[in-house]
């Protein structure tokens, strides 16, 4: 590890602010997009699982 | 081989090979990346000009690549839909599109917090920061051009053109720090020589690009089984499919 405590790894050095803003970005975009993607394949899913129900009972 | 390309061509078999790959690489996706961002954030050295700040690399620049050759891979796929009218391929560069352009929003955004400790400003019409900015504009042309379209090949075939169009700007995004006087330091990193920074710190650096790579083929493989369904939402196969699980 090359920080010796907590404090030392939050202020980078006095760059702190510029490192985990990149980070915390980069993160957020990652999960963010996967996130979207699964609930997009939920609401597919319960879309084509709702017009299957009612061409059940129609028919 | 032709039967490998029969089996992921067809949507119905596409749907259920993905779906049987999607946890690995997920799982080994979010294993490799989560590994070489703590590595980067915690253990590689800081550098001896720049400080700490030199951690952003390790986000920056998979970013970078992984920005790069998704179009590379989005315009593969939109050449096969426009020669062959191929479905999947049609969904392919679709679902594509707005992956390319997150990653590349994000090289930009990082970029730019690193230009500021280290150049002193965040933005330089440099070559290759415009050139990037290009790439970025150029995917969320193919995204807008897209949803003009019918979900079909035919539908597609404007946004498919403008993507291999827009293949020019990639030698114009790796050379630029050659051809032109930037700011913007040329590549430390290349597949053929050995690289010029330490084994502490390029070793995390690949980490994170294999990572960043892996979240897009799962990220690509998500988006396109939404998009599979969705089209094909009235075959019967879908409806079974679905209803049993």
């Amino acid at each position: 590890m090359k920080f010796e405590s907590w404090g030392e790894f939050i202020a980078m050095g006095g760059h702190g602010p510029y490192v985990f803003a990149a980070y915390g970005l980069v993160i957020l975009g990652l999960v963010g997009m996967v996130l979207i993607a699964r609930a997009n394949m939920n609401a597919a899913r319960e879309t084509i699982r709702q017009r299957a129900l009612i061409d059940e009972v129609s028919s | 081989m032709w039967r490998f390309f029969h089996q992921w061509g067809s949507p119905k078999s596409f749907f259920e090979l993905s779906g049987r790959c999607l946890p690995w690489i997920g799982g080994v996706a979010l294993l490799t990346l989560f590994s070489g961002l703590l590595w980067g954030l915690l253990y590689a050295p800081a550098d001896y000009q720049q400080g700490h700040s030199v951690r952003i690399m390790y986000v920056h620049v998979p970013a970078a690549i992984v920005a790069q050759s998704s179009y590379v891979l989005m315009a593969s796929c939109a050449l096969i839909s426009l020669i062959w009218k191929m479905k999947l391929a049609d969904v392919a560069f679709t679902t594509l599109a707005p992956i390319g352009g997150m990653v590349t929003a994000l090289a930009l955004l990082t970029g730019a917090i690193w230009g500021k400790p280290t150049w002193g400003t965040y933005w330089v019409w440099d070559a290759r920061l415009t050139s990037t900015l290009i790439l970025f504009l150029l995917y969320a042309g193919v995204i807008s051009l897209r949803q003009f379209g019918s979900p079909t090949p035919q539908g597609g075939r404007a946004a498919a053109l403008l993507a291999i169009i827009g293949v020019i700007n990639l030698p114009i995004i790796k050379y630029s720090v050659d051809w032109w006087f930037t700011l913007h330091q040329p590549a430390s990193f290349t597949l053929t020589a050995r690289p010029s920074m330490p084994f502490e710190m390029w070793a995390p650096l690949l980490v994170c690009v294999v990572g960043t790579y892996l979240w897009m083929i799962w990220l690509w493989l998500l988006r396109m089984r939404v998009e599979v369904i969705k089209r094909e939402s009235r075959s019967l196969w879908v409806k079974e499919a679905l209803l049993i699980s």
